[in-house]
């Protein structure tokens, strides 16, 4: 819908007209499709300006929620879904910008629809994560600044060429995979359910990995030489995912301790690596060891200010804008 | 609301009424035959009705939520919430018999099994039948479609490209 109605036609659109009763002896045969009353809904929507921290409890109930509608997460579970949230936005972000660029039109379509369930996982936890404040998904999402953002430094790497995005995304994904699993068993409900739904959709990402990994590895000599440049470059942004902090002992529980997660996805790389026919020295270098991270504390590599900029410069500029 | 329905009565016709919705990227397909609309109820004098997404970034979602507040506020239903549930996950094993037809016939090959049979050791997939000319030899082009729930396919009988929803 092309929205962006002024006074007029918002005043125009017979919003009570919609809400009135018809007599129960004439029941409509099709659904309604009444153009003016959807405007005015969203309208109305978009005259809730997001830069406005108050509680919106109609807002809050309208996006998408765990297994209880209700529930209110505590300051840690919060911190903790900000986490993966923010994973999962700056990844689904970066991922965004393929969209016209990828390698064949098959690809355009492939990333953009992992974008789009990266961008799903993240609305559920910024969600989540914002009932603890009173702040909804595009609070999180749009107002606040760089060293408020939890991800790890992976999630932030930029694109660089098809082959760092595999890498990229081979990395995330079966992380991601053992992390939902894991967090599928929460005695947290609403995190376990989210974790549960995007658990079977991390399953496709990987595949998709996976699959050009191999691609690229039993391709051609160019190929494989910008795999091995490509996990060379990601590699050093493994460590972090595994890293137990205050947070993950005051959790129990909750959440899986990160370091848990370490065997399970070793499996799964070792497996993956070994099919590629590709050694651990070729793509791990002496000189250059694991990165120090920081992103779980608002430390952030110098990749992550420019994608904030471009991802909230239209929110900040305009706010409340929809189309 | 006439005062002589009973709370069964106007439940009934609240599901009646939000089972009609369509979904708007498969116009074929009701939220009902899709496995959407997992619950209508009563409270007091407001009608709740819980969807479920299909997948976590399905825009379609606000589509389906409108829809139903429309048609509920239209057939007289004054106070409408509609509130969304992640659990238990949405699987394509939801989907109905008649929502499978139905998709066969608009041109988009329908999920071949439940997703709980490819669970065992040795990934087995079946063969997707193409929804034009029936033809078993088909391939997928891209496990990536149109939309989130759907993967790309050609046939190899007739050489049409098809959409296959997954089974998920």
């Amino acid at each position: 819908m092309n929205a962006q109605l002024n006074d007029a036609e918002l005043n125009a659109a017979p919003v009570d007209d919609a809400a009135q009763p018809t007599a129960p002896s004439a029941p409509a045969k099709t659904a309604p499709r009444d153009a003016a009353a959807i405007a005015a809904m969203h309208d109305a929507e978009a005259a809730d300006v997001h830069g406005d921290v108050s509680v919106d409890e109609l807002h809050l109930t309208a996006e998408l929620t765990g297994a209880d509608a209700s529930s209110i997460a505590s300051p840690d579970v919060a911190e903790y879904a900000m986490r993966l949230g923010d994973d999962a936005l700056i990844l689904s972000q970066r991922l965004g910008w393929w969209i016209s660029r990828a390698p064949e039109l098959e690809e355009d379509m492939a990333l953009g629809n992992i974008a789009l369930d990266l961008l799903g996982h993240a609305r559920s936890l910024l969600h989540y994560a914002g009932t603890a404040s009173g702040r909804s998904e595009d609070d999180l999402a749009y107002w606040r600044d760089e060293h408020e953002f939890r991800c790890a430094w992976l999630f932030e790497q930029p694109n660089g060429d098809f082959a760092h995005t595999i890498a990229r995304g081979l990395i995330a994904s079966i992380w991601m995979q053992e992390l939902y699993t894991a967090l599928a068993r929460s005695t947290d409900a609403s995190l376990a359910a989210i974790a549960a739904k995007s658990v079977k959709e991390v399953a496709y990402h990987r595949d998709h990995a996976v699959q050009w990994t191999l691609r690229l590895a039993g391709g051609t000599e160019e190929s494989r030489r910008r795999l091995l440049v490509a996990l060379t470059d990601t590699w050093p942004y493994t460590d972090e995912l595994f890293r137990d902090d205050e947070l993950h002992e005051r959790l129990g529980d909750i959440a899986p301790r990160p370091s848990s997660l370490r065997a399970g996805f070793f499996r799964v790389w070792n497996a993956v690596l070994a099919e590629a026919e590709i050694t651990e020295a070729e793509y791990t270098n002496r000189k250059v060891g694991q990165s120090s991270g920081g992103g779980r504390h608002g430390n952030h590599s110098t990749h992550l200010g420019p994608l904030l900029a471009e991802m909230q410069v239209l929110a900040r500029r305009h706010p409340g804008a929809t189309w | 609301m006439m005062a002589t329905t009973s709370a069964t009565e106007l439940r009934d016709r609240a599901w009646r009424i939000a089972a009609g919705v369509l979904d708007p990227e498969v116009p074929v397909l009701t939220i009902e035959d899709l496995g959407v609309l997992r619950d209508v109820r009563i409270e007091g004098e407001t009608t709740v009705v819980t969807l479920t997404p299909t997948y976590s970034g399905c825009p379609a979602i606000d589509q389906m939520r409108d829809d139903v507040l429309l048609s509920l506020t239209a057939e007289g239903f004054r106070d409408v919430r509609v509130d969304f549930t992640l659990s238990p996950a949405w699987t394509t094993d939801w989907m109905s018999e008649a929502g499978k037809a139905k998709l066969e016939e608009y041109g988009i090959a329908p999920p071949t099994h439940r997703a709980g049979e490819r669970s065992g050791p040795i990934p087995l997939s079946l063969g997707v039948k193409c929804p034009r000319c029936s033809s078993l030899r088909t391939r997928e082009v891209s496990r990536f479609g149109s939309t989130a729930c759907k993967s790309h396919f050609e046939c190899l009988a007739c050489l049409e490209p098809f959409d296959h929803f997954k089974v998920h």
